[in-house]
């Protein structure tokens, strides 16, 4: 992709005019996956919160919904992005100093901040991680406000697994990281992520669980937490579905009553459920 | 901790628990040890206290790929309790394990001299069945694939 080259620019704030970003670093996550760091060249967009997105342009491709991944205290955000189709391609390919456009920010955030006084149980299949992670970040960087912190972490193979060293470093009640399909050198757990809610430690009647990664992973975590003690409502999950205008607007996003690009992507598992099991949705 | 009360030795009654403890022996492994092979008599069974087992099987060739590791409070085998009694899987401490054995042979004995014990007993193991199958299903679905085993849009 051809970087394109941009003079700064006023940030079109409520408007679907994407405000370019530049890419001031990127690291491999996966062998499909990069994160993106990114510095407006302009006026920036206002402030994100955890879990929610962004609409990211790869100029002369289109767009894709992303979630914001990191939140620096610095400035900037950091999205990460897998290599599914050709928007995604392009960014995933996107070399630091390359412009790439946002609109945002979009949607509901974790809302870490009604979980105060309370045990966190964040879970994360595969890049499910990279919404989770500025949500993670504060908790660790405020352990006094919060219960025990749990972080567990599935993927399909220790390949897979994103921020691996960041991970290790996180300073929590219990981290625990399993895979499906172990390699020659992996010494670690080796089951489905659920498994790891047995391990971790937390009080089901004052706790709160983040729940991000592909909808089957969510729905199998999301029975298993509220099988343990958990209220519907306190699982809260991001549904990933086909958004375009992220404004409310298109309807692409809809999934019964709920348009997930204004009322999601985060929505209480006591809300997501019923529309989940209905098969006509 | 978010204990699967359904799954663990704590699932049976008391009383029964109780009798099963009585004949419980603490053993450790060091990291490495075999537990059990595939195709062997299984004549115990284990419940872990501290340490983690993996599960693996045999394919010729090459390594023993592991299926599943298992850890606190968790019942390493279930051969023990079905004809024609012969393990399905290997067995190997991954850390060093310390565990409550139980003898297998004992256990069916008492099971059979009390109906009631032989209900609880038999419930609990298939509850961890029923745990394990779900677990294996889902992790045939292929979570984490993008779009787990279902198509999406690709953009």
């Amino acid at each position: 992709m051809t970087a394109v080259p941009m003079t700064a620019v006023p940030a079109a704030h409520g408007t679907s005019v994407p405000v370019p970003y530049r890419v001031v670093a990127r690291w491999e996550e996966t062998p499909d996956t990069a994160t993106l760091r990114i510095e407006p060249v302009g006026e920036p967009l206002p402030p994100f919160a955890p879990g929610q997105f962004a609409m990211v342009w790869a100029f002369g491709r289109g767009e894709i919904p992303l979630s914001v991944s990191a939140i620096p205290t610095t400035g900037g955000l950091a999205h990460t992005v897998r290599s599914v189709g050709a928007v995604s391609e392009g960014l995933y390919a996107a070399e630091v100093g390359q412009v790439i456009g946002l609109r945002g920010p979009y949607g509901t955030g974790w809302e870490l901040e009604k979980a105060v006084g309370q045990d966190l149980v964040v879970v994360a299949g595969g890049i499910g991680l990279a919404p989770l992670r500025p949500l993670i970040r504060d908790a660790v960087a405020d352990p006094g406000t919060y219960g025990r912190l749990n972080v567990l972490v599935g993927a399909r193979t220790p390949a897979d697994l994103m921020a691996k060293i960041e991970t290790r470093q996180w300073r929590t009640a219990y981290t625990g990281v399993t895979v499906d399909r172990p390699d020659d050198r992996w010494k670690g757990q080796i089951g489905v992520v659920t498994k790891l809610l047995d391990r971790a430690r937390f009080d089901p009647h004052n706790a709160t669980a983040f729940v991000c990664g592909p909808e089957p992973m969510i729905r199998a975590t999301a029975r298993a937490l509220v099988h343990g003690g958990l209220a519907p409502s306190s699982v809260r999950v991001s549904l990933e579905r086909n958004m375009r205008c992220a404004t409310g607007h298109c309807g692409h996003c809809q999934l019964g009553p709920v348009l997930l690009c204004r009322d999601g992507p985060v929505v209480g598992w006591d809300r997501a459920e019923p529309l989940l099991y209905t098969r006509e949705l | 901790m978010m204990t699967t009360l359904s799954t663990s030795l704590n699932a049976l009654p008391a009383e029964h628990r109780q009798r099963l403890m009585r004949i419980a022996r603490e053993v450790s492994f060091p990291a490495g040890t075999r537990l059990f092979e595939e195709g062997g008599h299984a004549d115990r069974f284990w419940i872990v206290r501290t340490g983690s087992v993996a599960l693996d099987t045999h394919v010729p060739g090459r390594r023993s790929p592991v299926i599943e590791t298992l850890g606190h409070g968790e019942l390493v085998g279930w051969s023990w309790l079905f004809r024609p009694y012969v393990w399905q899987f290997g067995a190997e401490a991954q850390t060093p394990v310390r565990a409550y054995e139980f003898d297998a042979t004992s256990v069916r004995l008492m099971c059979d001299d009390d109906p009631a014990l032989g209900m609880a007993v038999s419930q609990w193991v298939g509850r961890v069945l029923a745990h394990r199958l779900q677990a294996a299903r889902t992790r045939l679905l292929d979570l984490y694939a993008p779009y787990g085993s279902g198509s999406g849009v690709r953009r």
